[in-house]
């Protein structure tokens, strides 16, 4: 029942620096935006399920419940193309299906392998974020797994005061909207009270913060950021010279 | 994330070297805006530098309110201040870089997602360099015993730990002043003792002075040097010796009487969907109208889990919760497990009170809350109102009738948490930790209300870990 920020332990993929996988997330979601054909997003992809081992995600179980939303709505994407455009054909369907994955799946691999402290530091020491900003929002995000504990919990004591939607869908809605009140009115309390303890540990109280744990850039970082380059740019001239290559001109 | 502060004050680094505090308040008074009333009027206290010094009182008496004002955190627009404090000679606001405080919820205090990160936080924001953090935080780390390493998950720790873990996280800073506001009110006894154990620990150097705030004086009393209890007359110091009266001196309840079996739960267990070990191990239980039965046990043991099961919340996933004839009478489809009840019909029958009493308030005002289980079970309007008045005036509520039930003290909101549930007389009551964290009064106001239910031929079940609640008004228990 218990919600899992980032991973248990380190797996090969978190040793890559959380920067030098944003910029690699970058390059991936530039080309596939700009790409309409097939080919290209198979390759990417193909390339992405080669990191799936390295970023700990081996059990096919675990895997489905991380990305089942994902493959869905991908799955969805393709099909209401074909269904919908005149000029689809199920090849172009398919090639929309691949490129939604294939966008969205290193952000499932960045989770995976990244602790979001490890995150926040990178963020804050390579990019300049606003400790402030970067901090806060972790401090927020370790909330989320009791937000989910709790609706539970609420919902239950619906129950408990005559409250129940049976079947009807309307009451249901309802319901539901005022679940997610109490849980909001929980939340800004929770959240006042973390403000507080953390304002009592001098946090954003003017001083330049110093990094205990530092976030360093290794060459490997630099080689994953030109393989991702490379992947990309062999997927488009295989694509060019299959003759598949329809990339969208944007103006 | 952080408050509006004006720049330039409180911004004295952790890390300035200096001894333990030494407080001075004089003729020190505290008004919330909107409120006539004084929360604190005329207090005088010095606490001398390392000193231990235990504050207590009853829910109400402003104990919150001088901790707030001692952590230098009451908002000068919402709180009226009269006559003097200060911390080190100057307004504890700007003292407030030397301070360290550990309050009651565990979970809203730590930030970090690896233990040794999480003590480091505080250095970091002091702006300490990288290499002279770690010393400090492994030596925090030992100071309150956390045997567990750096690299341990923050989210894996029990209740107890954490608090152990943030209270590493203030002493790393090396405060002057450290102010405990109820640490261990939101934890098991097992949980209470390891948190006042680390802090024994931590600060026998003296090497900060310490401020505990707790309407549970008893178990402090080993590790405080003075006691000073908030009346409302005001602030008393209380002599060597001194010891809280026991809450359940002078208690007389009335008895119970042998009533029918109302609830049976037969071999019931419950295991979560993609889990391997149960929640529940398979248990028997009967509910008799007229008796009080306690369930007792560890954490994890499963007793939350039974009152869900019993209270007709959850489904058990083996054996059976069943209703007698006399619960079920009128029951639409004539269904015997409360599960399959409807809400409407539920509320008339079982009544569950949660341990947060916010979880289940449903509207915006106190009367309406206590019409709402009478109006959704078919009662009619002018009826519905009639039961919320009555229970209004019977737990001295009245006062705050068109108050917001999320505005309530803790032990007011205990209170109305009970009351609602009896709005619709059920037969059988199930209540989890209904004495948790509260203080004397209202512990003694909740066991008295409970007693009475049972003597109308209620079946009171609860679930807790609080011996003086077994001791007192349990017929049985049942040990998990």
């Amino acid at each position: 029942m218990v919600m899992v920020l980032g991973p248990v332990a380190d797996v090969p993929l978190s040793r890559i620096n959380p920067v030098a996988q944003l910029t690699a997330i970058g390059i991936v979601t530039v080309v596939l935006l700009t790409s309409l054909d097939i080919v290209t997003p198979a390759i990417v992809l193909a390339a992405e399920l080669c990191l799936l081992p390295a970023a700990g995600l081996t059990d096919l179980r675990d895997l489905w419940r991380r990305t089942w939303p994902l493959l869905l709505g991908a799955a969805s994407v393709g099909v209401v193309n074909v269904l919908l455009a005149s000029d689809a054909d199920p090849v172009t369907g398919a090639g929309l299906a691949l490129r939604v994955i294939g966008l969205a799946l290193p952000g499932v691999l960045l989770v995976a392998s990244t602790d979001p402290v490890r995150l926040a530091d990178a963020l804050t020491i390579h990019w300049g974020v606003s400790t402030r900003f970067a901090y806060g929002a972790l401090a927020a995000l370790r909330l989320a797994p009791l937000l989910v504990a709790e609706f539970e919990a609420v919902r239950l004591a619906r129950r408990t005061r005559g409250v129940e939607a049976g079947r009807n869908p309307v009451a249901r809605v309802r319901l539901l909207a005022g679940v997610g009140f109490t849980l909001l009115v929980g939340a800004v309390r929770r959240g006042s009270r973390l403000a507080t303890a953390m304002d009592a540990r001098g946090f954003d109280s003017g001083i330049t913060r110093t990094n205990a744990r530092g976030s360093l850039l290794h060459p490997r970082d630099t080689w994953f950021v030109l393989a991702t380059g490379a992947v990309c740019a062999v997927a488009v001239t295989v694509s060019v010279l299959t003759g598949y290559w329809s990339p969208v001109f944007i103006g | 994330m952080g408050r509006d502060r004006p720049s330039g004050e409180g911004g004295a680094s952790g890390t300035v070297a200096g001894g333990p505090s030494r407080i001075v308040a004089r003729g020190l008074g505290v008004r919330h805006a909107s409120r006539r009333a004084w929360a604190l009027a005329d207090v005088d206290l010095t606490v001398e530098p390392g000193e231990r010094v235990l504050l207590t009182g009853a829910s109400g008496a402003g104990k919150s309110t001088l901790l707030a004002a001692l952590a230098g955190i009451l908002d000068p627009e919402a709180a009226e201040q009269a006559g003097q404090l200060t911390v080190d000679g100057v307004a504890p606001h700007a003292a407030r870089g030397r301070l360290g405080m550990l309050a009651q919820d565990p979970d809203s205090q730590l930030v970090m997602t690896r233990a040794g990160d999480d003590v480091a936080f505080g250095l970091e924001n002091a702006g300490l360099p990288a290499d002279e953090i770690w010393p400090r935080v492994d030596e925090a780390l030992a100071a309150v015993g956390f045997g567990y390493g750096r690299e341990r998950p923050t989210q894996a720790l029990s209740g107890g730990e954490k608090q152990r873990l943030v209270l590493a996280g203030a002493l790393a800073r090396r405060p002057g002043l450290l102010l405990l506001d109820e640490p261990t009110a939101q934890l098991d006894p097992a949980g209470a003792d390891v948190v006042r154990a680390a802090v024994a620990r931590a600060t026998a150097d003296r090497r900060a002075t310490v401020v505990v705030v707790d309407h549970d004086a008893g178990p402090w009393l080993p590790l405080v040097d003075r006691v000073v209890e908030l009346l409302p007359g005001g602030l008393v110091e209380q002599p060597p010796g001194w010891r809280p009266a026991r809450r359940t001196a002078g208690l007389e309840l009335l008895p119970g009487a042998d009533g029918p079996v109302l609830l049976t739960a037969d071999a019931a267990g419950f295991t979560y969907p993609g889990t391997a070990t149960p929640a529940l191990r398979p248990t028997g239980a009967a509910l008799q109208g007229g008796r009080a039965l306690a369930v007792t046990g560890p954490n994890g043991s499963g007793k939350s889990t039974l009152a869900l099961l019993l209270a007709g919340l959850r489904s058990p996933t083996t054996g059976r919760v069943e209703a007698a004839g006399e619960l079920a009478a009128g029951v639409r489809g004539g269904h015997r497990a409360p599960i399959r009840w409807r809400a409407g019909e539920l509320v008339t029958r079982i009544g569950t009170v949660f341990q947060h009493p916010e979880q289940q308030f449903l509207t915006g005002r106190l009367r309406d809350e206590l019409a709402l289980g009478p109006l959704r079970s078919g009662t009619g309007d002018a009826a519905a109102r009639a039961t919320a008045e009555e229970l209004l005036e019977r737990l001295g509520l009245t006062a705050f009738a068109d108050a917001n039930p999320y505005t309530l003290s803790g032990g007011q909101q205990r209170r109305l948490s009970v009351a609602t549930v009896l709005a619709t007389s059920p037969r059988v009551l199930v209540l989890d930790e209904p004495t948790f964290g509260q203080d004397a009064a209202t512990w003694r106001e909740v066991v008295t209300l409970l007693a009475e239910q049972r003597a109308r031929g209620c079946a009171v079940v609860t679930v807790t870990h609080d011996r003086d609640l077994v001791e007192v008004l349990a017929d049985a228990e049942l040990a998990l």
